[in-house]
């Protein structure tokens, strides 16, 4: 699968219940309210079901911006 | 000096002996000072007792510790300016005064890196299918996170298709449970609960209703502490027992912890004795002269950690007594001081600095 960030930003505004025009690559975990520990564990969730991929814990923790995510994502699915 | 973010990487266990103590010792002067000059209740209590902040400790004994009720009776609190915090309540279930803890964004990251360093060892890199044995309405209320709360999200970390297994009135559910077994029969699970709920709703319901589970593969991790369950006269071997017996798992792992140390925990080998990760470290005292005691003795615990910035819980008086086995050679090939808890202490108070800090 290739992978495409477009798809990225549509799970993770699907997940935290935000406009996907505010997934841009400086959000970041915590500093909203609808992206905090609990709709993280949702958020990887979707992306492990939208890319077929499973996220490492240690990868889980550090995926705490968008920016940060794209990099990590594409990583697994490159891997893939 | 090794960085925090240096040890995330490693094994939590490799380090021993005077390398493990430079890292401790390093680590906790920083902290020291930092507290010394942010948190002005910190600045008092060392004052008064004349603790030396800005020299150079030669043992992890020399820091100034806390009595972890401190953190009950005062705010403390080591914050620079506006940023996002937190706050920590302990559950407070068996004493009416909680314990405020405020973290930091910082802190928090810290917190979440060094567990998850501390978990691998445990549970391996991979997040496996993961039963939480507890209700999904403890985390209802999010204002004000309970350590019952926090603990469980920090643990979810570690599991994927998390199923809660407890309803709202904290009753199995049984056909849940069936179907995630059904899904994830080839693959090891993970299960997390807190101590007492797992013995009330968990093993006694099964032995009431005459149920087994079959969950051998599985890999049990439970804290919380043993107050409620000395009073049914249940300790550590039984409780393990009754968790075999009733669900074929054997890998069952304790940890000692705090909500005033989050992530530095103390978790449970092979052997059945609680290590000091390279984030921490331990000190028995003895509970009428202060001093550290020599390994086989037993005393008041005092608990280090190198997380804490935002608040000064780095080094913890705490109130349970315990007895240190020894360092870096336990069976289980984990280095660092590995010992026991031995319960709480007797009710008379802990004459510390929480009675003679009045600024």
């Amino acid at each position: 699968m290739e992978f495409d960030e477009n798809k990225l930003r549509a799970v993770f505004a699907e997940a935290l219940g935000i406009p996907e025009a505010d997934v841009v690559p400086t959000l970041e975990y915590n500093t909203i309210p609808q992206w905090d520990s609990l709709a993280h564990m949702r958020l990887i969730a979707e992306i492990e079901d939208a890319f077929d991929i499973m996220i490492d814990s240690d990868d889980l923790i550090d995926m705490s911006s968008f920016a940060i995510s794209i990099d990590i994502v594409r990583k697994y699915v490159d891997e893939a | 000096m090794i960085e925090l973010s240096e040890l995330f990487d490693e094994d939590a266990y490799s380090l021993g002996g005077d390398e493990k103590s430079a890292v401790i010792c390093d680590h906790l002067a920083l902290l020291s000072e930092h507290h010394y000059a942010h948190c002005p209740e910190y600045r008092s209590i060392c004052d008064a007792f004349g603790a030396d902040t800005a020299k150079r400790i030669s043992h992890v004994s020399e820091f100034h510790c806390l009595p972890v009720r401190l953190f009950k009776h005062y705010e403390l609190k080591s914050i620079l300016g506006d940023s996002n915090v937190k706050t920590l309540t302990s559950s407070g279930t068996t004493s009416q005064q909680v314990s405020k803890i405020f973290i930091d964004k910082q802190t928090s990251q810290y917190q979440t890196k060094a567990l998850s360093c501390i978990m691998r060892s445990y549970l391996g890199p991979k997040r496996l299918p993961m039963i939480i044995l507890d209700s999904e309405a403890v985390l209802k209320n999010r204002q004000m996170f309970s350590a019952r709360g926090g603990g469980i999200l920090g643990m979810s970390n570690f599991g994927r298709k998390h199923l809660y297994l407890f309803d709202e009135n904290m009753r199995i559910k049984h056909e849940a449970l069936e179907e995630f077994l059904d899904k994830h029969a080839e693959t090891p699970i993970f299960l997390f609960g807190f101590t007492f709920m797992i013995w009330l709703h968990l093993i006694k319901e099964l032995e009431k209703t005459g149920k087994t589970l079959n969950i051998k593969s599985a890999t049990l991790i439970h804290s919380g502490g043993w107050k409620k369950l000395e009073s049914e006269k249940v300790d550590n071997s039984m409780f393990r027992q009754r968790i075999s017996a009733a669900t074929g798992i054997e890998r069952i792992f304790n940890f000692y912890g705090m909500v005033e140390q989050m992530g530095s925990v103390y978790m449970e080998c092979e052997q059945g004795y609680f290590h000091a990760s390279v984030f921490s470290e331990i000190i028995v005292r003895d509970p009428l002269t202060g001093e550290a005691l020599e390994f086989g003795k037993n005393g008041v615990i005092e608990t280090l950690s190198i997380l804490p910035h935002s608040y000064p819980g780095h080094a913890i008086l705490t109130e349970d007594q315990g007895v240190i086995h020894g360092q870096d050679d336990c069976r289980c090939g984990r280095k660092g001081t590995y010992f026991s808890i031995l319960g709480r202490l007797p009710k008379a108070e802990i004459r510390g600095c929480s009675d003679t800090y009045e600024s």
